[in-house]
């Protein structure tokens, strides 16, 4: 999923210091998997800002919706309504930072992100996230015992580690794994482990951001 | 010969060769680059030029190399695959090539995180075992990784570093292997002190018939003092810095641990040169190049040798 996290609240503050009344809009997506937007995290963001701005004085309203996702038109068309007769300052979004940019796309108002929109992972532990792929376009990962070097190993080596691996760590921070200490662990596990010996050819970044922004079109699902 | 460059030459007639290095200033200053050559003139076959070393910004490696060569000296240019895609590579390849540089080492580099830029954006498009292959293709195919044909081909003395002491240990002859496939002539190593260990690792090295296939360059660091020693196990990844250098330099007063520091390196040098599979020693006195003559001379490594 997409993982994210919420910006600062000194730094929401600050985006909304001009506005008497939002839409603060989350989504029911990756971001309430991991905790950063969903229903249960606008309220409290809703709260946190109502607070701060009633204490200084200068009350915010705040109006609270959660859509099923924002990174689908009709998703975000369903804001239409309460966009059009509420007369808010600004839309801040709760969403990825797809979500936003739809709803710029859509109406004409202001729209701010609230969340830091940080990579593609996973939970290692309840309240822990880790960063797994960096969607490089062309999944290579089965060459290394399924773990992925671009987006695990600091410096996207691809063929073995450098020579800051330390103690299964990498040179970078104690807190990160060496990938490429587990991949050699895992390929020894499976018994694959001469085919790391192989020098692994240079990588094709065309179907990364490399190439430009990319766009899917599946012609068999279009309408 | 693949480039013609002294330390092929003196590598390949069987010399025991010195290689020594030479960080460029943190600014334009070519009389700092003159200053520290200096010292290691006549004393080393080839001179290694960092390439913004522990990612603070310095003089351009190829710059720097370019003034070597004006002042009569044999440069090894580094290149790290931090800062440059395969585009800005190829491109200071050739006009390195252009510029008089014969011989190039290809390194990952350190993390950018590390120097005196952490919030600039990093490359690596291609990593170090692939940079070489780039090289080699240039030299050998005389054609860029596009398969276009160079209008004068560079023809280089291929360089990578290994570490023997990073982890995992079983894997790193393997990728000493790897680099060697992919074309390098010659390897040096990082800084070693635990001797034990970089025998075991030479000894796998040699009866996997490595050392037959690239020149083998030991890396030496002479420690300044103690606290460097402590400094270099605590906090460069990847380095392994026995407790009995750390006793050893504690034992002696302040003023001369700089002395036994050296009389360690010198002790080193020595038993690497009875090491099967050594072809020579990386001479790395970081920030220490004044001291490159008194631990050439005290290792018995003077004068260089002359091969045409």
């Amino acid at each position: 999923m997409v993982v994210a996290e919420r910006k600062p609240i000194e730094e929401i503050l600050a985006m909304v210091a001009d506005f008497k009344k939002v839409l603060l809009v989350g989504c029911k997506g990756c971001v309430t998997v991991c905790c950063a937007g969903g229903t249960k995290e606008v309220g409290i963001l809703a709260s946190a800002l109502r607070i701060a701005r009633k204490k200084a004085g200068n009350p915010l309203e705040v109006v609270e919706h959660t859509l099923e996702r924002q990174c689908d038109p009709e998703y975000v068309d369903q804001l239409a309504p309460m966009i059009k007769e509420n007369g808010f300052d600004a839309v801040l979004s709760m969403a990825c930072s797809v979500g936003p940019q739809f709803i710029a796309k859509k109406y004409p108002i202001q729209v701010f992100p609230m969340l830091n929109t940080t990579f593609i992972g996973g939970a290692l532990e309840h309240g822990v996230w880790a960063e797994f792929c960096q969607s490089c376009g062309n999944c290579i990962i089965h060459n290394f015992g399924g773990l992925c070097p671009i987006a695990r190993c600091s410096k996207s080596l691809m063929n073995g580690p450098c020579g800051g691996s330390a103690n299964k760590q990498c040179e970078v921070s104690p807190e990160i794994d060496c990938i490429w200490h587990l991949i050699y662990d895992r390929m020894v596990e499976l018994g694959k482990v001469e085919k790391l010996r192989t020098v692994f050819p240079i990588k094709d970044w065309s179907t990364s951001r490399d190439g430009g922004p990319r766009k899917i079109v599946r012609e068999d699902l279009k309408l | 010969m693949k480039a013609g460059s002294n330390l092929e030459k003196v590598l390949t007639s069987g010399h025991f060769a010195v290689t020594g290095e030479l960080g460029p200033p943190r600014g334009a200053s070519v009389e700092a680059v003159e200053k520290k050559a200096g010292y290691l003139k006549g004393m080393v076959d080839s001179i290694n030029v960092t390439d913004n070393q522990t990612s603070v910004v310095r003089m351009s490696s190829v710059a720097v190399c370019k003034l070597l060569v004006d002042m009569g000296l044999e440069p090894n240019l580094q290149m790290v695959c931090r800062d440059r895609n395969r585009i800005a590579m190829q491109s200071d390849l050739l006009g390195a090539y252009a510029l008089g540089i014969r011989n190039v080492l290809c390194l990952s580099g350190d993390h950018n995180k590390f120097g005196d830029h952490p919030q600039s954006k990093n490359v690596f498009d291609v990593d170090s075992v692939q940079l070489i292959s780039i090289v080699k293709k240039l030299r050998d195919e005389g054609k860029m990784l596009s398969g276009q044909e160079c209008e004068g081909v560079p023809r280089f003395f291929i360089g990578a570093a290994a570490n023997p002491f990073g982890d995992p240990f079983e894997f790193r002859v393997t990728r000493l292997a790897k680099k060697i496939d992919a074309g390098v002539d010659f390897i040096q190593t990082q800084c070693i002190y635990n001797m034990e260990k970089f025998r075991k690792y030479m000894h796998i090295a040699h009866e996997e018939g490595l050392t037959e296939k690239c020149y083998i360059m030991a890396g030496i660091t002479p420690l300044k003092s103690v606290g460097m020693a402590r400094y270099m196990a605590k906090f460069v990844p990847g380095l392994d810095v026995p407790d009995y250098y750390i006793e050893r330099l504690k034992g002696v007063e302040k003023r001369k641990q700089a002395e036994e520091g050296i009389k360690i390196a010198v002790e080193q040098i020595q038993e690497i040169r009875e090491m099967p599979g050594v072809a020579g020693i990386h001479l790395m006195a970081i920030e220490w190049e004044h001291k490159v003559p008194e631990i050439m001379e005290a290792a018995g490594l003077l004068p260089r040798p002359k091969v045409d």
